[in-house]
């Protein structure tokens, strides 16, 4: 008799795939879980929660559309066009990420590669599934929008979904075009930086998009002004232009959809079988990269310095200065400060108070930015066992690494605080007091949590520790707060410093204890 | 004249799960080659970390050229390089100034530090490589810039844990000779393999550690003398020791 089996036959394209998506869902189990499988059912209560507490929040922001009902008229069109295009943006950012990694990460390469199957199919797997990462990703997102929509205005809103499937796969169609081209217009030893910067500038632009809307959407759905402006509408294509393609396609006309789908998918399959036919000797050109030489025959200049903390700054410095992919995550934190400003502009800004926008903004980015030099310092020291033996007591080293950090902040604040002396230097003092009152605790909060780590692993360092994270952030808002009630009256930061102080006794607290 | 102790460690212990190290004595004399012997998780690399000052004892004590290591590390940490088998560097900075900063660390005047590092990085033979980062350096290369820093700062007290992993014939053949070549100067070193003819033919002394505790210890020939059968080689000596000890241990 024949057995059946429904698994897929070891070593054929379904096997790979199914293995490629059980590596997936392991990782994103444990990125979500801290790494603690136990907290699944938490962590899923938590997600359905929240789902359902989005489409309860949609469904309140679209209460007066959907009674009257949505027409599909240039202002609508435009709206959801620029949705897509922040879906697109987002899918996009993800997808550089991930084909990146794919052609960088040297986990199962090797293997991959002296496979007795052909690697040019096996890597075909592989972008697909990545296409298809990137796209449920934006699905999620989406759907409470798609959802309310669908079953509360009309059904055919739920062609949204194939619509965002589409851009999914010219996403990851552009990415994996970028990416070749990085490799052979600058190299691979530069691909990665440049491609990262891409990811990272793309993805807070949506982020940064997203969360204007979101500021603007507390003013009500129709003062969606970007969108409903005057200006918008005269200057959009007319209703009969293809380039409403998109919006029609997601409001569920046929034909749109059918379009998309079908050149997304012949875009998709042609760039994976163009890349894939180079992707084993790409892939294998980044495993030679040697890294770059330098021009220096004698010492980099560390023992110039005379006391063993300019060492160690010195030697901080200059593993910063020369992994621009690191220093660039670190300032990427910056970008993200633009979305307070925004918001505590509307609110304030329009009574002429710039530097209640000016201060919180920068104290924030301030204590960000101590906070994510402070891990990289400290918790990723590459050669901990070498610092660890040396004949320097702890004290000494935690504070030159410190020093590292905060001397670097300062060299970014400064232009912030030398502009506001000259028109206020009542807010200069608040700027003053705010940064180091966010940068100090910051700082305390990394070093109460520190731990060893690789510095690749920096973008997930909010991973190993949620309390430092959500205590980091929250102490920084704190004094950020602070400092700008501050500038009218002093007195108003005593209820702030009463809250931060609460928040890093909390922390502290809940610290690591660090065992030997 | 006595010849000075260099390492002396006394009912030493420290506990994960359980015992990694039990009440183990030791000591080891100036300028000697120690090779310290154990199947895995015997506890060697745990008593080399804690000597190195990574793990705190849960009790015992240890003494590096008479300084207790809890009352002064920094002194006693002063006399050590510590070398692993993973070993640390840093991937943005090239051997030379690799070096430079270990030789900061330690103090050594600037001059000084640059003649030595480049002497040493032309006796391991990274010359070639002087000017790289070492990011794209092999495992190999990588192990002869860490031996190059342990030794940049002329420690008295050398403890190497498996520094001839992942080195070629060639590259291990270099190492093995820096090392002797230290101990004639006068440097003691303490070192686990799991090579044993590397040990056969270096060490002065051998220690057998199981279970957390120093089995046996002596010169090759004295070891061969305690082993119950009439062997010739380290490897079945080694193997003897660890089956009394196991044998005593269930009897036990």
């Amino acid at each position: 008799m024949t057995q059946v089996s429904f698994a897929p036959k070891s070593n054929s394209l379904g096997w790979f795939a199914a293995h490629e998506g059980r590596l997936i869902w392991r990782d994103f189990v444990s990125l979500i879980t801290g790494g603690k499988p136990r907290r699944i059912v938490l962590v899923g209560t938590v997600i359905i929660s929240f789902a359902v507490a989005m489409h309860m929040f949609v469904a309140h922001l679209l209460r007066f559309q959907l009674e009257t009902g949505i027409a599909a008229d240039t202002t609508t069109l435009l709206m959801i066009s620029g949705l897509a295009t922040m879906l697109f943006s987002l899918m996009f950012s993800q997808a550089i990420e991930s084909v990146t990694r794919a052609y960088y990460a040297r986990s199962d390469l090797d293997l991959l590669l002296s496979l007795p199957a052909t690697s040019r199919r096996l890597f075909q797997v592989r972008t697909s599934i990545l296409a298809l990462q990137t796209t449920v990703f934006a699905l999620l997102i989406a759907s409470p929008l798609v959802n309310i929509l669908g079953f509360m205005d009309d059904i055919r809103w739920l062609s949204a979904y194939l619509v965002i499937a589409a851009l999914g796969g010219f996403a990851t169609g552009s990415a994996v075009l970028i990416t070749l081209f990085l490799f052979r217009t600058v190299g691979p030893s530069r691909t990665r930086l440049i491609a990262q910067i891409i990811s990272a500038i793309v993805g807070a632009g949506f982020i940064i998009s997203l969360q204007a809307m979101a500021i603007l959407f507390g003013q009500g759905f129709s003062r969606l002004s970007v969108f409903t402006s005057q200006y918008s509408v005269d200057a959009a294509p007319a209703l009969d232009s293809w380039a409403w393609i998109a919006a029609r396609a997601a409001m569920g006309d046929g034909w749109s959809v059918l379009f998309l789908c079908a050149a997304s998918a012949l875009f998709l399959s042609a760039t994976v079988s163009y890349s894939t036919r180079r992707f084993a000797t790409d892939a294998l050109a980044t495993s030679g990269l040697i890294e770059r030489k330098s021009n220096k025959t004698s010492f980099a200049g560390f023992t110039r310095s005379n006391s063993i903390r300019g060492i160690l700054r010195r030697k901080e410095w200059q593993l910063l200065k020369r992994d621009p992919w690191l220093l660039s995550q670190s300032l990427q934190q910056l970008l993200y400060l633009v979305t307070p400003g925004l918001l505590l502009w509307v609110h304030y800004g329009q009574g002429g108070g710039i530097f209640y926008v000016v201060i919180p903004v920068v104290v924030m980015a301030a204590g960000q930015l101590a906070g994510g030099l402070s891990w990289v310092t400290i918790s990723g020291e590459d050669a901990h066992e070498l610092i660890d033996t040396s004949p320097i007591s702890m004290k000494t080293i935690l504070l030159a690494k410190v020093e590292a950090v905060v001397s670097i902040v300062a060299l970014v604040i400064a232009p912030f605080l030398i502009a506001l002396t000259v028109f206020s230097p009542r807010a200069a003092i608040c700027l003053a007091i705010g940064t180091f009152l966010a940068t100090f605790c910051a700082v305390l909060i990394q070093l109460w949590y520190r731990g060893q780590a690789n510095r690749s692993l920096f973008r997930r360092r909010q991973v190993s520790s949620k309390t430092a994270t959500i205590s980091e952030a929250v102490v920084s808002i704190l004094w950020a707060g602070g400092a700008a009630l501050a500038y009218r009256h002093g007195v108003f930061l005593v209820p702030f410093a009463v809250f931060a102080g609460l928040v890093m006794l909390v922390a502290w607290y809940l610290r690591p204890r660090l065992n030997a | 004249m006595t010849t000075p102790i260099a390492l002396d460690i006394r009912g030493l212990r420290k506990s994960f799960d359980r015992p990694a190290v039990d009440g183990l004595n030791l000591q080891v004399e100036g300028g000697e080659f120690y090779a310290l012997l154990g199947p895995n998780g015997a506890g060697k690399t745990t008593t080399l970390r804690m000597v190195a000052g990574l793990l705190q004892p849960d009790e015992g004590a240890i003494s590096v050229f008479g300084t207790d290591l809890a009352a002064d590390p920094i002194q006693a940490k002063r006399k050590i390089a510590w070398v692993s088998d993973e070993p640390m560097i840093y991937d943005k900075l090239t051997p030379l100034e690799y070096l430079e900063f270990v030789s900061g660390l330690w103090g050594v005047e600037a001059q000084e530090a640059e003649a030595r590092s480049l002497e040493l990085i032309d006796w391991l033979g990274l010359e070639p490589h002087a000017q790289e980062r070492c990011g794209g350096f092999s495992k190999g290369m990588r192990q002869k810039v860490a031996l190059a820093g342990a030794l940049v700062h002329e420690p008295q007290l050398i403890i190497l844990d498996e520094p001839l992993t992942g080195l070629d014939a060639g590259s291990a053949r270099q190492v093995k000779d820096v090392l002797l070549s230290k101990v004639k100067r006068g440097t003691t070193i303490i070192m686990t393999t799991h090579i044993l003819e590397v040990a056969e033919r270096m060490a002065e002394r051998i220690g057998v550690i199981a279970d957390g505790r120093l089995v046996a210890e002596g010169t090759f020939e004295e070891l061969r003398g305690r082993s119950s059968k009439q062997t010739s080689t380290l490897e079945e000596v080694f193997l003897d020791i660890v089956e009394q000890d196991d044998a005593e241990n269930l009897a036990a």
